[in-house]
């Protein structure tokens, strides 16, 4: 079944056309990469799909409705996971409490995963009470997956996982990603520059 | 003995008013980054409903604050509705503009704007500033018709502590009592409670708020709201011991800019601290060398702060820190 699906999107900053009649169609349970160089509208596309950028034209459809029209807390709440690129962890906030920002979304289930979260980062439950601005990049990755799947979303968007990362966490990072995928059954659409990490998962 | 004991009431004085004068300001001010020039009118809306209440409806006094501070948090939610945010216009304009542009000829269609009416005006420092500052004028004169030039005051309860050849009004130290009950509940609704940690995260990045699935619009509305209702409380208790009159607010406007501008970013912790800094200047310079003196003490505390803590205090704390963790 069709989870997620694009079709003639065409998103813009300030009148500059980013994307162009893109379609895209993610089915459950898969895990989707859309790769390309710096500004190609990598970016543009995960923010079009989580609502931060209203498209120009084009409808988008999530489980069959249309969610063209929706706010992106609106289509959050219905079980959307957004891991922005450069992670965007609240600095000031506690590691836990980043965690449970992610209880928001995903509105229709009250289950929060924290076990299989702490499961596959067990570092964020180490520094549960450090602030996210103390963390290395790699740790700030985690939080923001963490944060994000929390509240067992139907579909992940990962924006550039591997930026600013070293390729030891990035191959660990890509086997978690792997890991949620086959136990969780969550759908996975990430975009990436390299190919590292399009290697691990497969496309 | 007795001269110690002056200025320590007078601190605990100045102590209260600053922090009572400052919550409800600095709340809305350190999340929303809308300056609110009509703050003090906000304190007169707690001020005027509670007297009123008393007055009018006759209930008892503690009674009667807590409706002035539940009055003035719904006040504020119609003004973040209508003015801060633009929801209301806007809702009433998408509904109005296409059967206005179908009655009017094409021309005159034409020059209607098709989008929002009003541009929220969230981290609109200047903006806001304009805004709240026509509302405040409306405020005061809309007071001024409705109720006259003054209304009956409430009279001060509990009466007075007496020591040797002086006495104080027990009531200020309840009010002292109060202020410090108030830090401590600000602190623990946005250390512990989901609506503050929401709102902490709101400030820090909105749009990563709104897409983990954060209503960042009811969040900003219930800050005002919050904010409000603490500015109403302040009015409801110096509602007994301030006289009664439309320009009341104006009063404890000077403290609480000051106390926000000294204390910085952080809300609890800037407003405590400045206020604990500024009541004790305050307060030795008014024992010292009478009221006046300490006035002026207090407002070239604010320009020295203004000029070698441009970040307030907390903004000073913050960088200390960040110096010390990067030596480490």
């Amino acid at each position: 079944m069709t989870l997620l699906a694009l079709s003639d999107v065409t998103a813009a900053y300030d009148r500059t056309p980013i994307l162009r009649d893109v379609d895209l169609a993610v089915d459950e349970g898969e895990i989707v990469g859309v790769m390309g160089k710096n500004g190609v509208g990598k970016s543009t596309l995960m923010k079009t799909v989580i609502g931060l950028l209203e498209p120009e034209s084009g409808t988008i459809t999530y489980r069959g409705e249309d969610v063209t029209g929706l706010s992106a807390d609106d289509r959050a709440r219905r079980g959307i996971g957004y891991i922005p690129q450069g992670r965007d962890v609240f600095p000031k906030l506690t590691v836990e409490q980043n965690v449970r920002m992610g209880e928001t979304i995903n509105a229709d289930s009250d289950e929060y995963l924290y076990e299989s979260v702490y499961d596959y980062f067990p570092v964020l439950e180490e520094r549960a009470d450090q602030s996210a601005g103390t963390l290395s990049g790699g740790e700030q990755q985690m939080l923001a997956i963490a944060r994000a799947l929390v509240a067992n979303p139907d579909l992940l968007l990962l924006d550039e996982p591997s930026e600013g990362i070293q390729p030891s966490i990035v191959d660990q990072i890509s086997e978690d990603m792997q890991a949620i995928n086959d136990e969780l059954g969550t759908t996975i659409l990430f975009v990436e520059q390299k190919e590292t990490i399009s290697g691990y998962l497969a496309v | 003995m007795a001269n110690w004991l002056n200025l320590a009431f007078q601190f605990l004085d100045s102590f209260a008013f600053i922090v009572l004068a400052a919550a409800g300001l600095a709340i809305i001010f350190g999340i929303m980054g809308v300056i609110n020039l009509a703050h003090g009118e906000f304190i007169l809306v707690g001020a005027y409903a509670t007297t009123l209440a008393v007055k009018a409806v006759g209930l008892p006094l503690p009674a009667a604050m807590l409706a002035g501070a539940v009055v003035t948090a719904g006040f504020g939610l119609v003004v973040e509705r209508t003015i801060i945010s633009g929801a209301g216009p806007n809702w009433v304009w998408e509904r109005l503009e296409p059967r206005l542009s179908a009655a009017l000829p094409d021309q005159a269609a034409a020059v209607l704007p098709s989008g929002p009416l009003i541009e929220p005006l969230y981290d609109r420092l200047a903006d806001s500033m304009v805004a709240t500052f026509g509302l405040s004028l409306i405020m005061v004169q809309g007071a001024r018709i409705v109720f006259g030039n003054s209304i009956d005051q409430v009279a001060t309860p509990f009466g007075e502590v007496a020591y040797g050849a002086f006495s104080y009004s027990a009531y200020r130290l309840v009010l002292a009592g109060v202020s410090v009950a108030l830090l401590g509940l600000v602190y623990y609704v946005f250390t512990y409670t989901d609506y503050g940690m929401r709102a902490r995260a709101v400030i820090q990045d909105d749009r990563t708020a709104r897409a983990l699935g954060v209503n960042t619009e009811r969040t900003y509305a219930a800050t005002f709201a919050l904010g409000s209702g603490l500015a109403g409380l302040t009015g409801a208790l110096f509602a007994p011991v301030i006289s009664m009159q439309p320009t009341l607010g104006s009063q404890f406007l000077v403290e609480a800019f000051v106390a926000v501008v000294v204390g910085g970013a952080s809300v609890v912790l800037g407003t405590a601290l400045s206020a604990a800094g500024l009541g004790a200047i305050e307060s030795v310079f008014s024992n010292q060398y009478g009221t006046f003196f300490g006035r002026i003490a207090l407002l070239l505390t604010a320009i020295l702060a203004l000029r070698f803590l441009p970040g307030g205090i907390t903004g000073y704390i913050e960088r200390v820190r960040k110096r010390r963790r990067r030596e480490s």
